[in-house]
């Protein structure tokens, strides 16, 4: 057990897996209460995208995946804010663009790239210092912008209370949605693209079934966020199965067993 | 000089190529009481939009307390949605949904005086004993007290209230009207209500906006409500209430 703290790359792993833990849950409960489930699979998509055009040219793929994938976060709520349409729908427009051009990327490079597999499902192996300062900075802005949890629960239990009370419901959205954006990029090399999403529902959904208040709900999202992304990189050292697939199987464990709990309180 | 609590001079909205509102032009003076009754889709709620600065008129002048809705101090202003539209899944509790109207915030820890403050708001509407329930757990007629404690909270100088009465029972919709006199009074406020209940405009109002994407009329009820102004914005009112109601309110 203690061994692997020794291990230079199992204390990047397990650094990572903290700071990317906090952020994909903290995050999470705003994504889960706005319905906005799917948008973690579209900004996840889009990093493929901008990670593919990372490794296409030979630059370190998270320098690019981070402002591909703000561009298309942004895309989605313009396109939400200045059409009918709905957020699934724009998030599925974007998400599709952002694989399409990601799988073009990757077949213009002409040569195996060992590195996307590790992208699409989370490495212990491949979180590197640079990794850890960049989720690293990503979590000093968090903790920078925590005042603003006050204005995005208002807004996410009722946008129009938000508007009458002056606030710019439209800005948070696009500020929230960025660090979002981020979160989703800086999480990739711990959980992989493919499960991304569900490292920001599960902890949250988890979260709101043991919570009766918004408070509440974020810090127990947070506990099992970080806890379970610890869980997983343990069991991934041991087992040697990518790190992504063991925390969302931890994690989904912990959900299941909070719906036993609350079905048997109800009772 | 009294002041008005809204002047309103030749407003018409305009969604694309959907007219829904020309021509109002009114003035509500304060501490009054006035109710905005018409049928669906007559404009009422983009009028309260309007004077809540969501909605930009596409034409006309509209001064909400003497400045332009957009630049009224959000404090000054008490606004009571319809509870329908809330998402009632929202983790939240009642004394956390009246804090939202003491400081226009989602409260993370409430202080002992604005836990005060808030229990104050809810005692006024007789309900101090929802204070720790969950909102989703509240009937309908629950909500909308708290959803009332929510916007009194600030000792508003303006009280908009979109449908305020449904889903609160007869006993409850009557207790609702004297707790709003009751505001009124005490606050010098003004109250502006959306309302499809003539018996309540005619009785608890004392101005009526009888609203068909324009106006029809604007006065008091015996006025606004008259057969011909309700014929206007109905098309026909030949169904046995509408009439019992004109025969009751007309003597």
């Amino acid at each position: 057990m203690v061994e692997i703290l020794t291990l230079p790359f199992m204390q990047r792993a397990l650094i990572a897996g903290v700071l990317v833990g906090f952020l994909a849950s903290y995050y999470g409960v705003f994504v889960v209460q706005r319905g906005l489930s799917f948008l973690g699979s579209g900004l996840a998509h889009a990093a493929f995208g901008g990670i593919a055009l990372g490794l296409l040219l030979n630059s370190e793929p998270l320098w690019i995946a981070v402002p591909f994938t703000i561009i298309v976060a942004i895309g989605i709520f313009w396109v939400r804010d200045r059409t009918e349409l709905g957020s699934d729908t724009a998030i599925g427009i974007f998400f599709a663009v952002s694989m399409a051009l990601g799988i073009v990327f990757l077949f213009l490079k002409r040569e195996y790239t060992s590195d996307a597999f590790t992208y699409l499902f989370g490495s212990i192996l491949a979180v590197t210092a640079t990794d850890i300062k960049i989720t690293g900075l990503v979590v000093l802005i968090t903790l920078f912008t925590t005042p603003l949890w006050r204005r995005w629960a208002y807004a996410s239990f009722d946008r129009e209370l938000a508007e009458t009370d002056h606030l710019s419901v439209k800005q948070d959205d696009y500020l929230l949605s960025i660090l979002i954006a981020v979160t989703v990029v800086v999480a990739i090399k711990v959980v992989g693209i493919v499960l991304i999403a569900a490292f920001l529902v599960i902890p949250a959904a988890t979260s709101r079934l043991l919570s009766h208040t918004f408070r509440r709900m974020t810090i127990i999202s947070i506990i099992i966020g970080i806890f379970s992304a610890l869980i997983g990189l343990w069991l991934s050292y041991y087992l040697d199965v990518p790190s992504g697939a063991n925390i969302i199987l931890f994690q989904a464990v912990l959900f299941f067993l909070s719906m036993l709990f609350k079905s048997i309180k109800i009772k | 000089m009294t002041e008005n609590a809204v002047e309103v001079n030749n407003l018409s909205v305009k969604f694309k190529d959907h007219l829904a509102l020309s021509g109002l032009s009114l003035q509500v003076p304060q501490n009054s009481f006035v109710a905005i009754v018409g049928p669906n889709g007559a404009g009422k709620s983009t009028f309260l939009k309007v004077l809540l600065g969501l909605v930009q008129p596409t034409n006309g002048i509209v001064t909400v307390l003497n400045k332009k809705p957009q630049e009224v101090d959000p404090t000054l202003i008490g606004y009571v949605p319809q509870f329908k539209t809330m998402d009632r899944s929202f983790p939240a509790l009642s004394i956390e949904l009246v804090y939202t109207g003491l400081s226009q915030r989602w409260p993370w820890r409430l202080s002992k005086i604005e836990k005060r403050q808030v229990l104050t708001a809810l005692d006024q509407v007789g309900a101090t004993h929802l204070a720790r329930r969950q909102i989703g757990r509240l009937s309908g007629g629950e909500l909308q007290r708290v959803c009332l404690a929510r916007s009194i909270v600030r000792q508003p100088k303006l009280l908009m209230l979109d449908e305020p009465a449904t889903g609160i029972d007869v006993i409850g919709e009557e207790d609702m009207y004297r707790m709003l006199e009751t505001y009124q009074k005490q606050s010098g406020a003004s109250l502006l209500m959306i309302t499809h209940d003539w018996h309540a405009a005619t009785h608890h109002a004392d101005y009526v906006l009888l609203l068909n994407r324009k106006q029809v009329s604007f006065g008091p009820p015996g006025e606004a409500l008259s057969e011909d102004n309700l014929r206007k914005a109905y098309g026909h009112i030949g169904h046995e209430h509408t009439l019992k109601f004109l025969v009751n309110s007309n003597g």
